[in-house]
C-alpha cells in the first residue's frame, strides 16, 4: 500500500513536471535562437492568460486607469467572446508583443554580454506584470476555455480494478500532457523540417554567418519571440485554468529555471525530461521528507538539487559542452 | 569653471593615494558628511526617516554589498533577500541571547554569521559563472526562507511566526524598539552607512578590488596572472555577505522592528537590490548609493503625485510603479549600462572643461 500511495504521488508529480516543462520549452525556443536568457516567460504566460481572460470576458482594457483619469466607471463592453476566438486574439497580441519587443529592446541590444540580456529580460518581466495588472487590473480571474477539470474517473477505476487501489489523477493534467506533447513534436518538426526552422537553427548557431547566407536576423526574432509568446499563452491557460489567473502564475518561471538547468539550457528534451525529474522528485522528497522537516520543501527542493547538480555537470544532463577559449 | 582640479598638486605619494584626490571633491563630500551628522539629526522628523532616509541608507548598504558581489567581482547573485534575512535573524538570535552585548557588537557579529553563509553558497561560483550561477543563488534565496519559516528556533517558538525587535540603548539611547526617536534611526544607520562605505571604497581599489576586477573581466586571464580564483571569489562572497548582513541586520532591528522572513526578505527584495545597482552603476560605491536614492525615492514621489495630487486609487500607482521600474532598467541598460553613476562623471567632465569644449 505504502508502495502504491508513493506511486500516486509519482504519477501526481510526473504531471506537474509537465506544466513546468511547458514554460521550461518557451526559455530554450528563444535561448537557442537568441542567446538571450528570457526571465519575462513567466510573465509572459500571466500576461497571455489575463489578456485572454479580459477578452472573453469583454474588459475594457485600461479600465482603473481610464477610470482614475477620466472620473469615468467603465468596466466591460457588455459582450463575451467564445474560447476558441478570444485565444486566436491573444496570439495575435502576443505577436505584436514580439515586435515591440524586437524593435524597443532586442536590436538596442544585440553583442551585448549574456548577463546584461539576462538583466534587461527582468526588466522587461516587471514592465509586463505592471502592464497587465494596469491594462486588466490585478483582481484573481477564472479562466475556463472549456478544457476538462476534476478528478479523472477512467484513470481511477482503471488502476481500482488492476492493483486494488485507485489513483487520483486529474483530467487537466492528462490533458497537459497531450498537448504538451503535440506541441514539443511540432516544434521539433518545425525546426527540423521547415524551411523558416532551418534559418532559426543557423541564427542560433552564428549570428553573422547567418546574417551573410541571406538570413534577415530581424525577422527570425520576431518569429522566435512570437513562439515563444504562443508557448507561454499555452502555458497560461494550462496554469490558468489550473489555478487562477493570478500573480503567483509568473513565479513558474522561477521554477522553470532549474529545470532548465537541470536539462540544460539548450536541449528542447532536455527540458521535457529535467520538467519531469523535478516534478517527481519534488512530490517524492515532500512525500517521504518534507512531513520530517515541517513541509513547503516544493519551495526550494528544485533548486538545491539544480545546484548540487551543476558543480558536478555545470552543462546540464542534454546541453552541450561548455567550451571557454581565452 | 565650477569645477577644478588645476592647482591642485600633489606632492607626496600619500596625497596622490587619497581617497578623493581631487580637493572639490574632498570638500564636498566633507559638507555633505557634516550636514548629514550636524544638520539633518535636528531637523529630521518621523516621516523622512521612515518613509526616506532610513531606508535609503540600509538599502544603500545592501546595495554596495551587491555591487562589491556583481559590479566588481562579476558574481551576479539573486539571493540578496535571502543573505538579509541570515542577517536579520541573526541579530534576532544575538540580541535575544545576549541581552547584555552592545546592540552594535550584534550588528556586526551578524553581518560575519552572513559572510559565512555567503561563503558556503559562494562556493558552487568555483564551477559555473554567468547566470547559471545566478540561479544557483535562487538556492539560497529559497532556502534560506524557507528555513527561517520552518525552524522554531530562529523565531524563539514565537506564535505569530513572527520576529520583534526588543528594545536596546546606544549612550542612554533607544536604537531598536517602538520608544526610538526618528534620529536615532537615523543615526545608527548614518553611521554604518558611512563607515561600510569608506571600507568598501578602500577595499576596491586596493589588491583585493584588482583581483575582483580581473576575475570579473575575464576569469581565466586574471588565473593566468596569478590571481587565484578561489581566494578573489570567496572573498567577494564572504565581504558582499556581511554588508547584505549588516543591511538585513539594520533593516530589521531599527527600521522595520518586527519581520517574516517570506514577506520582509522575499525574491522581491533580491530584485530591488539588484535594480539599484543596475541603475545606479555597476562597480560604483556612489552608483549604489544614487540607485538605493533613486529607488526609495520613485514609489514616495509616484505616491505624493498620483495619489495624493490625482487622486488615482494606491495599487494603481503600485502597478505603474512597476511598469516605470520595468523600463528604466531597460533604458538604462540600453542607454548607459554604467548608469546614474556614469552620468554623474560625464557631468563632472563637463564641468571641469566648461565653458571650453575640449
Amino acid at each position: 500500500m505504502e508502495f502504491l500511495y508513493a506511486s500516486e504521488v509519482l504519477a501526481n508529480g510526473l504531471m506537474a513536471g509537465v506544466m513546468y516543462s511547458l514554460v521550461a520549452l518557451g526559455f530554450v525556443l528563444i535561448y537557442k535562437a537568441s542567446g538571450v536568457f528570457n526571465y519575462a516567460q513567466g510573465v509572459m504566460a500571466l500576461f497571455a492568460a489575463m489578456t485572454l481572460v479580459g477578452i472573453m470576458e469583454g474588459r475594457v482594457p485600461f479600465a482603473h486607469l481610464i477610470n482614475a483619469a477620466f472620473g469615468v466607471h467603465v468596466s466591460s463592453f457588455g459582450w463575451t467572446v467564445p474560447g476558441l476566438f478570444a485565444i486566436l486574439l491573444t496570439a495575435l497580441i502576443m505577436v505584436g508583443l514580439a515586435i515591440a519587443i524586437e524593435k524597443l529592446v532586442l536590436k538596442h541590444l544585440v553583442g551585448q554580454e549574456p548577463i546584461i540580456l539576462f538583466m534587461a529580460t527582468i526588466g522587461l518581466a516587471w514592465f509586463l506584470e505592471g502592464l497587465g495588472d494596469v491594462m486588466w487590473g490585478a483582481d484573481v480571474k477564472v479562466l475556463d476555455v472549456g478544457l476538462p477539470q476534476g478528478i479523472s474517473e477512467t484513470v481511477e477505476t482503471m488502476t481500482d480494478n488492476w492493483l486494488g487501489y485507485g489513483f487520483f489523477i486529474d483530467r487537466l493534467d492528462i490533458w497537459a500532457a497531450v498537448i504538451a506533447a503535440a506541441l514539443v513534436a511540432a516544434l521539433v518538426g518545425f525546426s527540423q523540417y521547415t524551411k523558416q526552422g532551418r534559418a532559426m537553427r543557423a541564427v542560433a548557431d552564428d549570428h553573422q554567418a547567418a546574417l551573410s547566407v541571406g538570413i534577415s536576423l530581424q525577422f527570425i526574432w520576431i518569429m522566435v519571440w512570437s513562439i515563444a509568446g504562443f508557448v507561454a499563452l499555452v502555458a497560461g491557460i494550462m496554469w490558468g485554468t489550473k489555478s487562477g489567473v493570478q500573480f503567483s502564475l509568473s513565479l513558474i518561471a522561477l521554477k522553470a529555471l532549474p529545470v532548465l538547468m537541470l536539462g540544460g539550457f539548450t536541449s528542447i528534451p532536455g527540458a521535457i525530461v529535467g520538467g519531469l525529474i523535478i516534478g517527481m522528485g519534488e512530490k517524492l522528497f515532500e512525500y517521504f521528507v518534507g512531513s520530517m522537516v515541517g513541509g513547503a520543501t516544493e519551495n526550494w527542493f528544485a533548486y538545491v538539487l539544480a545546484l548540487i547538480f551543476l558543480v558536478f555537470r555545470p552543462q546540464g544532463l542534454f546541453g552541450e559542452r561548455i567550451i571557454e577559449r581565452v | 569653471m565650477f569645477y577644478r582640479e588645476a592647482g591642485d598638486f600633489k606632492t607626496s605619494y600619500r596625497d596622490d593615494g587619497q581617497t578623493f584626490p581631487i580637493r572639490l571633491d574632498r570638500w564636498g563630500y566633507y559638507a555633505i558628511l557634516a550636514v548629514a551628522f550636524l544638520v539633518v539629526p535636528f531637523v529630521i522628523d518621523s516621516y523622512w526617516a521612515n518613509a526616506v532616509l532610513v531606508p535609503f541608507l540600509i538599502y544603500a548598504i545592501a546595495a554596495i554589498g551587491l555591487n562589491i558581489l556583481t559590479g566588481y567581482a562579476g558574481q551576479v547573485s539573486l539571493g540578496t533577500g535571502g543573505f538579509m534575512a541570515v542577517g536579520a535573524y541573526a541579530v534576532y538570535k544575538l540580541m535575544t541571547s545576549f541581552p547584555g552585548v552592545p546592540i552594535v557588537v550584534h550588528i556586526v557579529l551578524a553581518g560575519a554569521i552572513t559572510a559565512v553563509v555567503g561563503v558556503l553558497f559562494g562556493l558552487p561560483s568555483l564551477r559555473i559563472k554567468g547566470f547559471y550561477l545566478a540561479v544557483a543563488t535562487l538556492a539560497a534565496q529559497f532556502f534560506l526562507v524557507w528555513l527561517f519559516n520552518k525552524v522554531p528556533w530562529f523565531y524563539n517558538y514565537s506564535a505569530s511566526g513572527q520576529i520583534n525587535a526588543p528594545e536596546r540603548t546606544i549612550l542612554g539611547w533607544a536604537v531598536t524598539g517602538p520608544a526610538t526617536t526618528a534620529s536615532a534611526k537615523y543615526l545608527i544607520c548614518l553611521v554604518f552607512a558611512v563607515v561600510l562605505a569608506w571600507v568598501a571604497r578602500n577595499l576596491t581599489r586596493g589588491s583585493v578590488g584588482r583581483k575582483w576586477m580581473a576575475i570579473r573581466d575575464m576569469d581565466i586571464a586574471a588565473e593566468i596572472i596569478g590571481v587565484n580564483p578561489l581566494t578573489a571569489k570567496l572573498s567577494a562572497f564572504a565581504v558582499s555577505s556581511f554588508f547584505v548582513g549588516i543591511a538585513g541586520a539594520l533593516l530589521f532591528s531599527v527600521y522595520l522592528g518586527a519581520a517574516e522572513a517570506s514577506e520582509a526578505f522575499g525574491i522581491n527584495k533580491s530584485f530591488l537590490v539588484l535594480f539599484m545597482i543596475i541603475i545606479g552603476g555597476l562597480g560604483s560605491i556612489f552608483g549604489s548609493f544614487a540607485g538605493a536614492a533613486f529607488l526609495v525615492l520613485l514609489p514616495v514621489l509616484l505616491k505624493n503625485v498620483l495619489v495624493a495630487q490625482f487622486g488615482w486609487p494606491t495599487d494603481l500607482a503600485a502597478h505603474i510603479e512597476l511598469m516605470i521600474v520595468g523600463a528604466l532598467i531597460v533604458f538604462f541598460l540600453i542607454v548607459e549600462p554604467h548608469g546614474l553613476a556614469r552620468l554623474w562623471a560625464l557631468t563632472k567632465e563637463k564641468l571641469r572643461l566648461w565653458p571650453f569644449p575640449h
